[in-house]
């Protein structure tokens, strides 16, 4: 029971790391179909920017952490989102009408430039950052086990839910949200009825990239390690809790990332952390041979 | 009409939904063999959704599609998989928006319908890896139906060109012959003549006329012509909102007033008045 | 410069291009401050230290700046397009010589090994190179014929080595018996893997291959007691010239031959062995094509649909493109471990069937010269670049980007028609379809 509360509480963290992650694939996939393959490396990315972000500030003098916090999640937010806008602008739009398998090469391509390039600039090696929030609450503590819940981890669920929050109210009530549900349903129409289309598609790829940023902060403060490589393992797995919900769906995505943090979590801890990863894809294949749109995706009517 | 002759084509309370919405509500009519059996009715009318149900795209919600080979041999459609249908019950269709293998070559196109034959005679694959006689012959025995096809949509001429580069008649009719191809006992049509000038629609009509003449093959198509409905179907069924409203032969179907009120969207009430008008 | 003289072109406009130039310097200092300008560096006490790199952030600044700028000014609404420069007498030249390019091709791959015998190096390179140019014949099949996008490819690669070599420790078994059935089984993981997902379109089909390619390698991994774990298998036995071992001394290869003993006979040995599989892929493939199981995955490809409306089973042709796929994987697989005498699962990571997957649409979808060409352009260019180690990754990166926008259908975009009645036309590009799978 104490391990299964524990696991529960380490599962929905992870889970909204990927859920953040995999809403930029969600809305990407949404728009313009294609796997934008080169997400979880803009992640990766965003948790380098934050570590350096930080050490800087720590270097001109800012170090109350609460207040570099802030600021650092507004540098890498706000330089995560030029990664993506730019990644968008030099990869991706000038193959829009290209053919279908273009753009997903290019992503793979796109994906390959990201991680050489953090690699040369930062070298290969771990990048090991001490833990700046510490504390928790310990909620079960008998003489076997103790469940703790880190301030850590409550600052992981409450921003992601806040974040949430903030981003349904932009998809459902503001102009650029009603441009991208335009843009959804159907490219080309929206463009005659007069929504600026490249806009609404670089927007899209900013809000994901900026989200991505927050997850690669969430990384950094809760594992307090990062490499180059993070990215194509969390963008898998990212892009597998977007399918499992439902690609193209908000909640779907949220609700497919903390599906694979939990499957990980409980996996490792009762059965083997090796096979974890294993077990996660398992189940996105299974659910996708029953579900083949997800757990909340449109069921799609064949046309013919 | 005759009763003697057992129907082609039996289709007995079919209802297709989806979700709240009933496409097509306890439909029932059946199609003469050698007949060419016309389904009309207005936009939105459940047509298309009837011979999806037909060529197994749709698994119908509730009813029954029966086809008859001459043979004796039946199927009941609605439990056949789509690519059987074809294989096994012989039925075979074309599509409102033109679906050929556009980069493939036109010959290619019927040879693709011949895939079933073909892969027998190659004892799938094995002998064809082997250059046996058996598949040759059968491959050769393939071009030539395509060939007499060819020949009679009227386009030999262009065999090696990409099937995307005919001009859209010819696809219209290439479709059709890629159908024949299969050797089908009944011929889904879904609105063939739709984009068609005059002088396409005719040669179209032709095309249908001489598949009726000359092979086992009965036809079911669904058009909006009306001039192409009344020159070549021998029995029309009218279907208005998924429902039944008329099922008879071009004359009868031309003066029902049920059917002119469908067409011209007028009240129910206002049936009763031009049925007087009308004069029945 | 002289363009911008000439009368009918757009006046040169700098303020317009020094505002693009402006934005764009701006961007890529927004980019490259915090990644270029500064470095992280562990320090004596573990900690992680910041240099200053001031001089390559203003450098890359201003290369964005200048670059922008000229661009913006040179070639302002013109998309580079090279075929453009190239003169009509070159192209009417290409496509004269294009029916000889690959018997050509053909017969320099047979004399390579004549003409660089003393060049070990050149010849590990080709065996190399022909190893992807196999691999990407076999995943030809999957996605350029069938038009079904398989992102694992390298699963099946794995499944062929870790059979070969697993067969040869355990059970003594030759090479050529485990040649065989190391593609038996990659074909039956194929078909194992297909069954459930190949009712799944286009990207879930992408992604759940994907997921099974991870599986492979992290079972692989995992599995220390079956596989060797990380560590993988060493001491896989070595080809034999079909019972002669390529040894040193009494009852070797050489001593057989009357020949004096050199290690390279091994390595032509290999050369051939992989020309040959290789080219056995190539004459299934195209002798395939021309069946009806080739014709109906190439109809596949243009319309599933109608497929189906046809009466050709789907499920089963895409079944046996990936089954075929997946065998002619299993047989490089099971080659590369004789090779290489040692594998891990380090060999069969995404980046694998990512480079295949470049290979297959950088040739051409389809195209089986196009694939060779680009399988030798591609792992050319990165031994071309391997001074630069940890650039190359980089630059192969970029060239996949530029390809896709200069070249999304790859070098030979056009297709052959399996059968004609008069003559053989090439189809365009054009016409041609990419799959929904």
């Amino acid at each position: 029971m104490e391990i299964f509360v524990q696991q529960l509480i380490n599962g929905i963290t992870l889970g909204s790391i990927y859920g953040l992650i995999a809403i930029g694939y969600t809305m990407v996939y949404g728009i313009i179909g294609m796997i934008n393959f080169a997400h979880g490396d803009v992640f990766m990315v965003g948790a380098f920017l934050a570590l350096i972000a930080f050490l800087a500030l720590v270097a001109i003098g800012v170090t109350a952490v609460p207040l570099a916090l802030f600021l650092v999640l507004l540098i890498a937010m706000a330089l995560t989102s030029l990664y993506g806008w730019t990644v968008e602008r030099l990869a991706y739009r000038p193959l829009r009408h290209s053919f279908r398998l273009a753009p997903l090469i290019s992503a793979i391509g796109m994906s390959i430039v990201l991680q050489n390039y953090v690699q040369i600039a930062q070298g290969a090696r771990v990048k090991p950052l001490p833990p700046l929030i510490q504390g928790g609450y310990t909620l079960i503590d008998n003489d076997v086990f103790i469940v703790r819940l880190s301030n850590v981890q409550i600052l992981v669920v409450v921003t992601t839910l806040a974040l949430m929050a903030v981003f349904s109210w932009v998809i459902a009530r503001t102009r650029l949200g009603r441009d991208m549900r335009a843009c959804e349903q159907d490219l080309k129409m929206a463009s005659l009825v007069g929504v600026d289309v490249d806009r609404t598609i670089s927007l899209t790829f900013v809000i994901g990239a900026a989200l991505a940023a927050v997850a690669g902060i969430m990384t950094l403060l809760y594992y307090g390690v990062i490499d180059f490589y993070i990215g194509f393992v969390a963008g898998v797995k990212a892009f597998t809790a977007a399918v499992l919900g439902g690609i193209g769906s908000l909640p779907g995505a949220m609700l497919g990332g903390l599906l694979i943090g939990l499957i990980e979590t409980f996996w490792s801890a009762y059965f083997s952390s090796e096979y974890k990863d294993v077990a996660a894809f398992s189940i996105l294949i299974i659910v996708l041979i029953f579900l083949p749109t997800g757990i909340l995706g449109r069921p799609e009517i064949e046309k013919v | 009409m005759n009763g003697t002759v057992e129907p082609i084509l039996t289709v007995e309370h079919l209802t297709m939904r989806f979700g709240g919405l009933v496409a097509v509500d306890d439909l029932s009519f059946s199609a003469r063999p050698g007949d060419i059996t016309a389904l009309i009715g207005p936009n939105g009318a459940g047509k298309t959704t009837v011979f999806n149900c037909i060529t197994g795209f749709y698994k119908p919600t509730v009813g029954m599609i029966r086809l008859a080979h001459p043979d004796g041999k039946t199927f009941l459609l609605e439990r056949l998989l789509d690519f059987r249908i074809s294989q096994r019950a012989r039925g075979s269709r074309t599509f409102q928006n033109i679906r050929l293998f556009q980069g493939m070559t036109v010959l290619e196109n019927l040879m693709v319908a011949r895939h079933n034959p073909l892969m027998l005679a190659s004892g799938f694959t094995l002998f064809g890896m082997l250059g046996l006689r058996t598949f040759t012959n059968a491959e050769r025995a393939a071009i030539d139906m395509a060939k007499y096809w060819l020949d009679k949509i009227g386009i030999t001429s262009r065999a090696d060109d990409p099937a995307g580069d005919l001009p859209y008649g010819a696809q219209r009719r290439l479709e059709v012959a890629r159908a024949m191809c299969t050797e089908p006992v009944l011929l889904c049509l879904d609105e063939p003549a739709a984009g068609l000038n005059a002088r396409e629609s005719a040669e179209l009509n032709e095309l249908l006329l001489f598949i009726r003449a000359e092979h086992a093959t009965s036809i079911l198509l669904i058009e909006h012509d009306m001039s192409v409905v009344m020159e070549i179907s021998d029995h029309i069924v009218v279907l208005d909102y998924g429902v039944k409203i008329a099922d008879g032969a071009p004359a009868a179907i031309r003066d029902d007033p049920r059917v002119i009120a469908a067409y011209l969207g007028v009240d129910d009430e206002e049936i009763a008045d031009v049925e007087a008008e009308v004069g029945t | 410069m002289s363009r911008a003289a000439h009368p009918g072109k757009r006046p040169l406009d700098i303020l317009a291009a020094l505002k693009s130039a402006v934005l764009a310097a701006l961007v890529a200092f927004g980019l490259f401050s915090l990644l270029i300008g500064l470095r992280t560096d562990q320090g004596p006490t573990g900690a992680l230290v910041l240099t200053e790199r001031f001089g390559e952030l203003g450098a890359f600044v201003a290369v964005a700046f200048v670059g922008v700028f000229l661009r913006e000014l040179l070639l302002r609404d013109k998309r580079i397009d090279i075929v453009r420069f190239v003169p009509p007498v070159v192209t009417a030249a290409a496509r004269r010589i294009i029916p000889f390019v690959g018997p050509a091709l053909l017969v320099f791959a047979l004399v390579v090994p004549v003409m660089f015998f003393h060049n070990r190096y050149l010849l590990d390179l080709s065996i190399q190179i022909l190893t992807y140019v196999m691999l990407g014949w076999g995943l030809n099949i999957v996605v350029g014929l069938a038009g079904l996008l398989d992102l694992g490819y390298v699963a099946f690669y794995a499944v062929g080595a870790y059979s070969y070599a697993l067969l040869a420790q355990n059970f003594g078994l030759g090479f050529w018996i485990c040649l065989p059935l190391a593609g038996i089984l990659a074909a039956f993981w194929g078909v194992l893997l297909g069954f459930p997902v190949l009712r799944l379109r286009g990207d879930y089909l992408a992604i759940v291959t994907l997921a099974f390619g991870e599986i492979i390698r992290l079972v692989l991994t995992n599995w220390q007691s079956f596989t060797g774990g990380p560590n993988g298998i060493s001491g896989i036995a070595r080809p034999s010239f079909f019972g002669l071992p390529f040894t040193d001394g009494e009852g070797g290869f050489a001593a057989t031959f009357g020949l004096e003993f050199t290690p390279t006979h091994r390595v032509v040995f290999l050369y051939y062995l992989i020309l040959a599989l290789a080219l056995v892929t190539n004459i299934v493939t195209v002798r395939l094509r021309r069946l009806p199981i080739g014709r109906a995955w190439e109809a596949l490809r243009e319309d599933e649909i109608a497929c189906r409306t046809l009466g050709i089973n789907t499920t089963n042709t895409k079944l046996t493109a990936f089954a075929i796929g997946a065998m002619f994987g299993g047989f490089a697989g099971s080659f590369f471990a004789t090779r290489q005498g040692f594998i891990s699962p380090e060999s069969f990571v995404f980046g694998e069937s990512a480079l295949v997957l470049a290979i297959v649409v950088l040739g051409g979808m389809g195209s089986q010269i196009g694939v060779a060409v680009a399988a030798a352009v591609m792992l050319g260019g990165f031994e071309f670049f391997r001074e630069f180690q940890q650039y190359r990754m980089l630059v192969f990166g970029f060239a996949m980007v530029g390809i896709m926008i200069w070249r999304p259908r790859g070098l030979v975009a056009t297709r052959m028609p399996s059968v004609f009645l008069k003559e053989r036309k090439i189809v365009a590009a054009e016409f041609v379809a990419e799959g929904r799978g």
